[in-house]
C-alpha cells in the first residue's frame, strides 16, 4: 500500500470525481468532495515522511521502466508542493458547501464539485510526475477544469474572463509542448530525469536554448508574470469564491514548481542563470510586478480584484527569490509561495464569507463589515498583516530571506525596493481595514451576522497558521532550505 | 557560388520546420489581431496544428513503415510521437469544445462576440 | 413530397454501415490506425447525423441525454477501473501484465479493456456536445 502512495494520490480525487459526475446531486457531491479532500493531505503528508527518511520516490506507472514509460518521481521539492495543494484543498472543502450553494444554480453544482475534483487531480499530478508531456496533460487537464469552474460565475463578465483565460492558457501550453518537443528532438526521452543526464552530451546547443525559451514563456503564462498576468485579474475577480480561493492558492504555485523544476533541474542553475542573461530579465520582470501590480491594485473599486492584482505582485517576489538562485534566495522564493498560498487562502475565503452575507464584493458595498463580522475580518486582517509583512507573521520570514538573498549578492538596490514594495502593500491592505471598520456601515451591512461556523473554521485555522508559520519556520523555512539546496544541487 | 547552393539546398530540405514557423506564427496572428471570438479559435486551432507538424515530422523515419509489427518489414517509425499527438489532439479538441461553448454563452449574455462591443458594454455598466 | 427525399433515403441506408465502421476501427486499432478515440469519433458522427435528418426530438428520444451524460464518467470509469486491476494482481497501477496467463496477452487484454472505455467516453462526449449546442436558441 506504502509502494502506491504515488498513485494513489492522483487516482483518487479522479475516481472521486468520476463518482460525482455520475450521481449529481449536490449534497452527495459535497461529501465525496470532502472525504477526498481530506484523504489527499494524508498521502501527502506520508509521501513527505517516505521522502525525508528514504530519499526520492520512484514510482514506475504500468510497470514500464522509466525510459519507455511514464514515472511519478517524488523529491523533497514536489513533497511540499504536494502537501500545500492536499492542505489548502482540505481546508477549503467544509467551506464551500454554503458558499456553492449561494452561487451556483442547482442544476450545476453536481458538476461544479466534479470539475473542482478534476482540478485538483490535475494539479496534484502536475506536482508529483517526472515526465515532461505527462506534465502537459495535467496541466490541460487542470486548467480546462478550471475554465469550466471560473465561467460558473453569477456575472456575465465570468464568461469573458474565462474566454481570455482559455486563450491566453492554451497558447502557454502550446509554447510549453513545442519545448518539450525540441528537447525531445534533441535528447530522445521525455523522463526528466533523463533529459537532465542527456542534455549536457547534445550536438547542437540551439535547440536546447530555444527549448528553454519556449518552456519559460509558456509557464510564464500559466503563473502569470509580468507582462503575461492579464487574465487573472479578471478570472480571480468573477469567479465564485470557493474557485478564487483554490486557484489563488494552488494554480500558479504549481506552475511556479513547474518552472523551477526545468530550470533548476533539468536545464540546471549553471547553464541558465551563470551563462544566460536570465537572471536580470528575471528580476526586472519581478521588480516590475510587484511595483505595477500592486500600485494598480491601490485604486480597484472591487475587493476581489484588489486582491487579485495583488497575487500578481506576490508571484514578482517568488520568481525573485527563484532568479537570484543562491540557496537564500530559492529558499526565500519557496517559503513565499507556501506563505502567500496560506495568505491569499485566508483572505479569498474571507472575502468569500461577506459574499455570503452581503451578495456583493464592492467597497462601498462591504463598509463597515468588521463591526458586524469581527471574526472573519479580524481573520483577514491578520492574514493582511502577513501580506504586508509584520514581524511575528509568515510573511515577515519570506521578507527576510529575500532581503537577506539580495544583500548576499550585493544588490543594495534590491533589497531597498522590497522593503519599499512593503510600503505599496500597506496601502491597499490598508484601505481594507479603513472600509471595513471605519466607515459607516452601508444598508445591506447593516443587518449581516457573522458568518455560519463551518465558514468560520478554515479562515480562522488558516489566520492563526499564517501566525504560526511566522514563529515556528520548521515546516516551512527549515523543508524550503532542504528543496532549494536539492534544486540548486542540479540532477535529483 | 557552390556555399550558396549548398545553403539553399540546406534550406529547403527543412521545409517541414518551415510550414511548422508558418502556421505558428499565422495562427498567433489571428488570435491577436482579430477580435471576433470564433476567429480567435479558430487562430488558436492553427496554432495548435503546427505543434502537431513539428512533432511527427520530426519523428518520420525514411523508408520507415506504420509501426506495427508485420513480418515483411524491419524498419519502423518510432510510435511515441504518433502517440503523444494524438493525446495532443485530443487536448486540442477538448479545448475547442470548451471556447466554443463559452463564445455561445457569451453570445446568450451580450449578443454579440466582438470583443470591443464586449468592452465596450461592460464600460458602460 | 418534402425536398430532402434523397437526404432521408441515403442516411437511413448508410447509418449502420458508419456504425460498423466505428466497431471495426476499435478493435483494429493494433493492425492499423485505429482506436477508441477514432471509433468513438465516428460513433458520435453516426448519431450526429441522424440527428442533423432527422431532427433533434427523434434523435433523443433514441439516445436519451441522461444516457449520455452516464456514458461519459462511465467510461473513464472503465479505464480507472482497469488500472486499480492492475492494483489488486500485485503491480503497480495500470500494469497490464498480470490480467491474463502470460504478460503479452495481459498487454492485450489491457489495451482492449481501456480502448473500450475510451471509446464508450468519446462517443458520448461528442454526442453530449452536439445535444448542448443544437438545443439552444430555439425559440
Amino acid at each position: 500500500m506504502g509502494e502506491q502512495l504515488p498513485a494513489l494520490q492522483v487516482v483518487v480525487p479522479l475516481i472521486g470525481a468520476l463518482l460525482v459526475a455520475l450521481v449529481r446531486r449536490p449534497t452527495a457531491a459535497w461529501l465525496v468532495t470532502v472525504v477526498v479532500s481530506l484523504a489527499m493531505p494524508v498521502i501527502s503528508a506520508l509521501l513527505l515522511v517516505r521522502v525525508l527518511n528514504q530519499g526520492v520516490i520512484s514510482y514506475h506507472l504500468g510497470g514500464w521502466d522509466p525510459t519507455i514509460g511514464i514515472e511519478y518521481r517524488v523529491d523533497i521539492v514536489n513533497a511540499l508542493i504536494l502537501l500545500l495543494v492536499s492542505a489548502v484543498a482540505a481546508v477549503i472543502a467544509p467551506f464551500a458547501r454554503l458558499s456553492v450553494l449561494s452561487e451556483i444554480a442547482e442544476g450545476r453544482i453536481g458538476w461544479f464539485y466534479a470539475m473542482y475534483l478534476v482540478s485538483l487531480a490535475g494539479l496534484l499530478g502536475i506536482a508529483i510526475t517526472g515526465d515532461a508531456f505527462n506534465a502537459f496533460v495535467f496541466l490541460e487537464i487542470s486548467s480546462l477544469s478550471s475554465y469550466v469552474l471560473i465561467a460558473m460565475g453569477r456575472d456575465r463578465r465570468a464568461l469573458v474572463a474565462a474566454y481570455q483565460y482559455l486563450i491566453m492558457g492554451t497558447i502557454g501550453a502550446s509554447f510549453y509542448v513545442i519545448g518539450v518537443g525540441l528537447l525531445y528532438i534533441m535528447t530522445g526521452t521525455l523522463n526528466l530525469n533523463l533529459i537532465a543526464e542527456r542534455i549536457v552530451a547534445v550536438e547542437s546547443f540551439r535547440p536546447v536554448l530555444a527549448a528553454l525559451a519556449f518552456i519559460t514563456v509558456g509557464i510564464s503564462l500559466k503563473l502569470a508574470l509580468f507582462p503575461l498576468h492579464v487574465w487573472l485579474p479578471n478570472a480571480y475577480a468573477y469567479a465564485p469564491s470557493v474557485v478564487t480561493t483554490f486557484l489563488a492558492a494552488t494554480a500558479t504555485k504549481v506552475a511556479i514548481y513547474l518552472f523551477a523544476r526545468f530550470v533548476f533541474s533539468v536545464f540546471g542553475a549553471g547553464f541558465v542563470f551563470a551563462d544566460l542573461p536570465v537572471t536580470p530579465i528575471l528580476v526586472a520582470l519581478s521588480v516590475a510586478a510587484i511595483f505595477g501590480a500592486g500600485t494598480v491594485a491601490v485604486f480597484q473599486s472591487d475587493v476581489k480584484r484588489m486582491f487579485a492584482y495583488s497575487s500578481v505582485g506576490q508571484v514578482g517576489y517568488i520568481t525573485l527569490g527563484l532568479a537570484l538562485a543562491t540557496t537564500t534566495g530559492v529558499t526565500g522564493g519557496l517559503v513565499h509561495l507556501l506563505n502567500h498560498a496560506m495568505i491569499k487562502a485566508t483572505i479569498f475565503m474571507g472575502l468569500g464569507a461577506v459574499f455570503f452575507r452581503v451578495g456583493r464584493i464592492e467597497f462601498q458595498d462591504i463598509a463597515g463589515i468588521g463591526r458586524r463580522m469581527p471574526i472573519t475580518m479580524g481573520a483577514v486582517a491578520i492574514a493582511g498583516l502577513s501580506l504586508i509583512g509584520v514581524p511575528g507573521t509568515a510573511g515577515f520570514v519570506s521578507k527576510w530571506y529575500l532581503v537577506v538573498a539580495s544583500l548576499e549578492v550585493g544588490w543594495w538596490w534590491l533589497a531597498f525596493l522590497i522593503v519599499l514594495s512593503t510600503m505599496i502593500t500597506v496601502v491597499y491592505v490598508g484601505r481594507l481595514i479603513e472600509w471595513a471598520w471605519f466607515r459607516e456601515p452601508s444598508r445591506q451591512v447593516a443587518t449581516v451576522e457573522e458568518a455560519p461556523i463551518e465558514m468560520l473554521a478554515p479562515i480562522c485555522l488558516l489566520a492563526a497558521a499564517t501566525i504560526y508559520f511566522g514563529i515556528d519556520t520548521y515546516l516551512t523555512a527549515g523543508l524550503a532550505e532542504r528543496a532549494a539546496n536539492a534544486l540548486l544541487s542540479g540532477l535529483r | 557560388m557552390s556555399d550558396l547552393i549548398a545553403l539553399a539546398g540546406d534550406v529547403v530540405a527543412h521545409y517541414n520546420q518551415w510550414i511548422t514557423v508558418f502556421l505558428m506564427v499565422s495562427g498567433l496572428y489571428i488570435v491577436i489581431a482579430r477580435g471576433n471570438m470564433v476567429k480567435k479559435l479558430v487562430g488558436l486551432s492553427l496554432f495548435q496544428t503546427s505543434v502537431y507538424l513539428l512533432y511527427i515530422s520530426a519523428g518520420k523515419i525514411l523508408s520507415g513503415t506504420a509501426p506495427i509489427i508485420d513480418p515483411h518489414f524491419t524498419v519502423y517509425s518510432h510510435p511515441l510521437p504518433h502517440v503523444l499527438i494524438l493525446t495532443a489532439i485530443v487536448v486540442g479538441i477538448a479545448t475547442m469544445a470548451v471556447g466554443l461553448a463559452l463564445v455561445v454563452r457569451i453570445n446568450e449574455a451580450y449578443g454579440t462576440i466582438e470583443e470591443d462591443e464586449i468592452f465596450k458594454r461592460d464600460d458602460d455598466r | 413530397m418534402r425536398l430532402d427525399v434523397i437526404l432521408r433515403v441515403v442516411t437511413k441506408v448508410i447509418l449502420p454501415f458508419m456504425l460498423v465502421f466505428a466497431i471495426y476501427v476499435q478493435f483494429h486499432g493494433d493492425y492499423g490506425p485505429g482506436g477508441g478515440f477514432q471509433a468513438g469519433v465516428i460513433a458520435g458522427a453516426t448519431i450526429i447525423l441522424y440527428a442533423l435528418i432527422y431532427g433533434l426530438a427523434p434523435a433523443r428520444r433514441l439516445v436519451p441525454a441522461a444516457l449520455v451524460e452516464a456514458m461519459i464518467p462511465l467510461g473513464v470509469l472503465i479505464y480507472a477501473g482497469v488500472g486499480v486491476v492492475g492494483w489488486l494482481t500485485g503491480g503497480n497501477y495500470l500494469d497490464y501484465s498480470h490480467l491474463a496467463h502470460d504478460p503479452v496477452h495481459g498487454q492485450e487484454w489491457g489495451v482492449f479493456l481501456v480502448e473500450a472505455g475510451v471509446f464508450v467516453t468519446v462517443s458520448a462526449t461528442m454526442v453530449a456536445i452536439f445535444y448542448a449546442f443544437a438545443g439552444r436558441g430555439r425559440r
